[in-house]
């Protein structure tokens, strides 16, 4: 970050812009939108990470380098879930073993 | 304050480039952190994944408001931090220290309706996995209701909302120790002479397990199928 100074308008739009945010998120919780209401509550978290990450933590106005590293982080935690969902939650799309305590001849088909 | 103008460590170009480094510094270390936290959201979300009905009814027993209230006070921390950073930036002393004195009420704010109006009456509820585990007659019967089932796996799901905030609060804990160390370095006007780095690092450090709060709520408290 440089020694910028932002306006402390900026900071109390961001602010509300939150706290609305917050409200949308535990309003939509109260409706019934099947799996959507998991997807609308994570887009609107990221949503206001965003909002903390580039004014609050002033990402917006730092050096590429540290936007760089940021991305890097989350693109770890991406591959994180993403490769341990992936093995998860795909086990039961072949036939094969299913843990130690069956024996081979009743898991296989 | 008649504090010496700041100049920067010698094996920096100019004040910009150390600050600069000091925030990247930071940023370093905050990835660590990510790791650690990511490790848990994962878990969570595996657990979720196996035991959905049952990760559903234990988060129904939260209480939304409490958790809707504690993310608007630390919303507003974040907000009283990062004009406390702006203070020390613009070489405002007394502005810096009412800003990092607000943070620091907001944060133990958070902690009190944390402790007190979640935890305690939770331990009073038999629902902390481990230590105390002897969930009521009402509890159990909501359980049933949900999930057609008595208590499978609603265990689980307190486990990872115990650890998780926990670890959070574990965190906001820190966060107030640097705020008092931060409180008691500005009285002397050490960070409006120019070098305001570590107030801008501390910053960082709040906004991450802000960010971290902004994850959990949705996840533990929001989407256990409400309606």
């Amino acid at each position: 970050m440089s020694a910028h100074v932002v306006p402390v308008k900026t900071y109390a739009t961001i602010f509300l812009c939150l706290l609305a945010l917050t409200a949308l998120t535990t309003g939509v919780a109260f409706i019934d939108l099947g799996p959507l209401n998991t997807v609308a509550a994570l887009a609107i978290a990221v949503a206001k990470m965003l909002l903390v990450a580039l004014f609050f933590m002033h990402l917006r106005d730092s050096p590429r380098l540290t936007k760089v590293v940021v991305v890097a982080g989350l693109f770890w935690l991406a591959l994180l879930i993403s490769l341990t969902l992936a093995d998860n939650l795909t086990r039961h799309w072949t036939a094969g073993p299913t843990g130690w305590e069956n024996t081979p001849t009743q898991t296989r088909q | 304050m008649a504090t010496t103008e700041f100049v920067h460590a010698h094996q920096f170009d100019d004040n910009e480039q150390q600050l600069d480094a000091a925030s990247l510094g930071m940023w370093v270390f905050l990835l660590t952190e990510i790791m650690f936290f990511g490790g848990l959201f994962c878990g969570y979300t595996l657990y979720r994944a196996e035991y959905l009905p049952s990760f559903e009814a234990g988060s129904r027993l939260l209480d939304v408001s409490f958790g809707a209230t504690n993310t608007a006070v630390l919303l507003a921390s974040s907000l009283t931090m990062a004009l406390a950073v702006r203070a020390a930036q613009m070489r405002q002393r007394r502005a810096l220290m009412t800003f990092v004195v607000l943070t620091m009420i907001l944060g133990l704010a958070f902690l009190g309706i944390k402790f007190f109006l979640e935890w305690v009456p939770d331990w009073h509820e038999g629902v902390v996995p481990g230590l105390h585990w002897a969930p009521s007659v009402e509890v159990v019967q909501h359980v049933a209701r949900h999930t057609g089932a008595v208590l499978p796996k609603v265990e689980m799901f307190y486990l990872f909302y115990f650890f998780m905030t926990g670890m959070h609060a574990l965190h906001m804990v820190v966060g107030v120790g640097i705020m008092t160390y931060l409180l008691l370095k500005a009285r002397t006007g050490a960070f409006t002479c120019g070098h305001f780095a570590p107030v801008e690092i501390s910053g960082l450090y709040w906004h991450f397990v802000d960010i971290i709060w902004i994850f959990l709520f949705p996840l533990l408290y929001l989407i256990g199928g409400r309606y």
